[in-house]
């Protein structure tokens, strides 16, 4: 199979990584020229992950949540609760900060739990239930926080945001290498990332061979990997002389190795798909559908609430408002990541993707200090564009 | 008498396969005129063909209706003309009352504002007409199925109806409601509504029936008049072709007892008093093929549903012994465990997962033999899938192809390699060779004959009587969701059959 054909057969997947690129590239002349600042800066790179990470935590529960067929609007509500609470146990009532972090997950899984017992056993409609649930919890948290800003919270639990890896490399040794200000774990774990990247690849390749898969030309496999690792060691470098690699960064990342090796690799993660495939052949088959639909729920209640106290850390208080909206830049994330409406199909790394590039335009757009009415009419068409995108891909 | 319509050498192609073949259909004015056939002889596309379902040009000869040659395009053209088809599943909006059915697409309204007083005189008159007495604001789906049936007639006659088809309108109903629906057909005719009635019910086309015409293979066998209908010759019309199908040779060697059901009962899901199977008892040896023939809604898929996983119905009672023990079958993972699968007669509604690729399709059933303490071993997956492409001779370039791409056949062969991967004593087949070409049937039938050469018991339901005739060493004939009789293969023929499901018609306890 040629370069080419093969491109077109896996438009989809390709069309997401260089819009990323694209849309990066495009931000950094933009931005050079109309205000003179440097988009890709050490800063801007830390504040990008810091800012989206909650996102895109969020967007790998929500994707099993849309591969079952389902939806979870109570998300942002959840952030808001959960952030709650960890201020009321942590501030009012001096938890230990490794106590508060399991209850607040806890309580998320309780919050999915309550939730997914409906939809799954009672066969209520997600819409429905979480909807009530977006309403309900953001009662509680009003009701929780008695209307104010809980805060400020100590500093380890700060560090979950705003904390960054230790370096385990002495300045002594930086300045043995003749350089400063170099964070030599960033730069290891990154590189180190991009090898098993790489490695992870090739052993793809010749399993593939073996079965009889047509595989990637080799042409575009090594042109794509230079590009995914290119840029991880670009970005990994600009952490490095910044601050390091974020707490956070690391959650993330550690977060989407397990979700895709779940999601790819393991029976469950299999059983979901089938089941959003087609639920009735997938009970006819003996998988025990409702039992998957109540764990993708309580799954999603948990990453809620780790976003939750993620966003309560970065902003150092718990407000009533916070997590207000974010259920639809998580949902929007997933469906811009290439996961199909109907439940069935999609991708974590396709939806860590479609989370970057909001990130990256929500970034984007507001260094360049464009209103938040423009912001939000421009993202409402990229995600258009990229289910129209989808839909044309499909009929064609 | 004068005739009211005259269908000349209807052929109808579908791809591969000749669905009509120069059928003639004479209907007189004023008559009720009674098709018969076995499933699948072409009553219901012959129907279609005059109700303008398949439009003019996508079929060959011509209908003369009331002397004038029709070229209709579309349901709107027939309906214009007072042709009016009454399907099997019925066509109300359940959530809408009995007026706003009667007149949907068809409103009682004066630029688009409905006139709601008239709107309900008029449906009080149809309902009256039809012998109802429901206020026309209640709700369709309140109503049970026998007056839906009748509402749907008042529809017809809404809309001016000269010429009426009922396709298998007693099919759903209970012994009363159909004998209103047949009292109400007489009352049409005396009003001069010309009808056609599509039944399997000898003893209801006997009552109402001026003449009848029997229809096999997509042809037109014989008309007959009202005195010559008898039973011998319908049912002798109806089945009696050449055995032009092909059965691959197979030496039967019916070893011990694998599994026996007895007592088996089973209601309906929605409708708590309604008993879909009664007391069904039947029994599989090792390496046997017994068969199920019934028409359609005999039950035959309800029995088999609701035995792999009580997938069908409630109220579910019986046992099942897999070799002389008893075994828990309530849930689809118990059933597989006992040793029991189930390809269904709809492969792709409840068998496969169309979008997926074939091997994730075949390893969905038992996953854990493909995997190691719930992490998937995608060469092994692979492995197990290349080996069944080539046991089965699936067509296909790679295993990585989704499902939707392939053919009827090939799609089967899917689903059954699905469940021999979960390596069953017993397969339940479901229509296995529903919408398969003929080549591919011979390939089903000699993995069926494969399967119990190794041992397996094989349950084969089928609605295509030659089939089972020529695959089965035992066949139990079902009707009305009870086994009305069990032939060996020395003892079974078409005749026989169809004689034993006729003669149970009416005659439930």
């Amino acid at each position: 199979m040629s370069e080419k054909s093969y491109l077109g057969s896996h438009l989809r997947e390709y069309g997401m990584i260089m819009a990323l690129v694209a849309i990066v590239f495009f931000f950094t002349v933009i931005v050079r020229a109309s205000i003179d600042v440097d988009f890709l800066s050490a800063q801007n790179i830390t504040n990008l992950f810091l800012q989206n990470s909650y996102v895109i935590i969020m967007a790998l529960g929500m994707l099993l949540v849309i591969v079952a067929g389902h939806i979870d609007l109570s998300v942002g509500s959840v952030v808001g609760f959960t952030g709650a609470v960890a201020a009321v146990l942590t501030v009012n009532l001096g938890w230990p900060v490794l106590a508060v972090i399991p209850a607040c997950l806890i309580v998320g899984g309780l919050i999915g739990a309550a939730q997914g017992y409906w939809v799954a056993y009672w066969k209520i409609p997600s819409f429905i239930v979480t909807l009530a649930g977006m309403l309900v919890f953001r009662g509680l948290t009003l009701w929780l926080l008695n209307g104010q800003n809980i805060g400020p919270f100590p500093r380890t639990f700060q560090s979950l945001s705003t904390g960054f890896l230790p370096d385990l490399f002495g300045e002594a040794d930086q300045a043995l290498l003749g350089m400063e200000r170099l964070n030599g774990t960033a730069l290891l774990i990154v590189v180190l990332a991009a090898l098993v990247v790489v490695w992870l690849g090739l052993r793809k390749r010749t399993q593939d061979a073996a079965f009889g898969i047509t595989p990637e030309p080799a042409a575009v496999f090594w042109v794509r990997n230079a590009i995914v690792c290119g840029a991880l060691i670009f970005v990994g470098y600009k952490l490095a002389i910044f601050r390091g690699l974020p707490n956070v960064v690391m959650i993330l990342a550690v977060l989407t190795v397990v979700y895709a090796f779940f999601t790819e690799n393991m029976t469950s993660g299999r059983r979901i798909y089938a089941l959003g495939g087609n639920e009735k052949a997938a009970k006819m088959s003996g998988i025990k559908t409702e039992r998957l639909v109540f764990f993708c729920f309580v799954n999603m209640g948990v990453l809620a609430a780790l976003a939750g106290m993620i966003v309560a850390a970065r902003l150092n208080s718990s407000t009533p408002k916070a997590g207000a909206g974010f259920e639809l830049d998580v949902i929007a994330a997933v469906f811009i990541g290439g996961a199909s409406m109907t439940g069935g199909s999609g991708k974590i790394v396709g939806v860590v993707v479609g989370a970057l590039i909001m990130g990256v335009m929500n970034n984007g757009m507001s260094i360049l200090g464009i209103g938040i009415d423009y912001q939000q009419v421009i993202k409402g068409l990229v995600l258009l564009a990229a289910v129209i995108f989808d839909v044309y891909n499909k009929n064609k | 008498m004068a005739t009211l319509l005259e269908m000349r050498g209807i052929s109808k192609l579908f791809p591969g396969v000749k669905a009509l073949d120069r059928v003639n259909l004479t209907v007189e004015a004023g008559e009720i005129h009674a098709i018969c056939g076995e499933n699948g002889a072409g009553k219901s596309t012959l129907m279609k063909v005059l109700s303008g379902v398949y439009p003019h040009g996508s079929y060959d000869g011509e209908i003369v209706y009331d002397g004038k040659t029709l070229a209709m395009k579309s349901i709107a053209d027939s309906e214009a003309k007072g042709i009016i088809i009454i399907h099997q599943e019925l066509a109300l909006v359940p959530l809408l009352s009995i007026a706003e059915n009667l007149f949907l697409g068809n409103e009682v309204a004066t630029g688009g504002v409905i006139n709601w007083p008239k709107a309900f005189q008029k449906t009080s008159e149809l309902l009256r007409k039809v012998g109802l007495k429901e206020p026309p604001g209640t709700i369709v789906g309140k109503l049970g199925v026998g007056k839906q049936q009748l509402i749907e007639i008042a529809k017809a006659l809404a809309k001016d109806v000269r010429l009426l088809i009922l396709d298998e309108p007693t099919a759903a109903l209970q012994e009363n409601d159909s004998q209103k629906l047949l009292d109400l057909m007489l009352e049409l005719k005396a009003q001069g509504v010309t009808q056609i009635i599509i039944s399997h019910k000898l003893n209801e086309i006997g009552r109402v029936a001026d003449r009848i015409t029997i229809i096999r293979d997509g042809t037109t066998v014989s008309t007959l008049n009202r005195d010559e209908i008898a039973e011998d010759r319908i049912i002798r019309d109806m089945v009696g072709r050449d055995m032009s199908h092909r059965y691959p040779e197979r030496t039967p060697n019916p070893g011990e007892m694998l599994m026996e059901v007895r007592g088996w009962n089973v209601f309906h899901p929605d409708q708590k008093d309604r008993q879909m199977i009664r007391d069904a008892a039947f029994s599989v040896r090792r390496g046997e093929i017994v068969g199920i023939a019934g028409l359609m809604g005999a039950g035959r898929t309800e029995l088999a549903m609701s035995l792999f996983g009580h997938s069908y119905g409630r109220g579910i009672t019986g046992t099942v012994t897999m070799n002389g023990k008893p075994v828990d079958t309530s849930t689809v993972t118990n059933a597989v465990e006992a040793g029991l699968a189930y390809v269904t007669e709809d492969r792709k509604a409840l068998g496969l997962i169309l979008e997926e690729p074939i091997l994730r399709n075949i390893s969905l059933a038992n996953l854990a033999g493909v995997a190691l303490r719930g992490v998937l071993n995608k060469g092994r997956e692979a492995q197990v899938a290349e080996d069944y492409r080539r046991a089965m001779n699936i067509r296909t370039p790679n295993v990585q192809q989704k499902v939707v791409n392939l053919s009827g056949g090939n799609q089967q062969k899917v689903v059954l390699s699905k469940w021999l991967f979960t390596d069953p004593q017993v397969l339940i087949l479901d229509e296995p060779t529903r919408g398969i070409d003929v080549g591919a049937k011979f390939e089903i039938y000699s993995i069926m004959n494969q399967l119990a050469a190794d041992g397996r018991g094989i349950v084969m339901i089928s609605s295509e009587m030659p089939e089972l005739l020529g695959m089965c060493d035992r066949i139990y004939v079902m009707n009305e969701g009870r086994i009305v009789g069990e032939l060996s293969r020395a003892e079974a023929s078409q005749e026989r059959i169809m004689a034993m499901i006729l003669n149970s018609v009416g005659k439930a306890a």
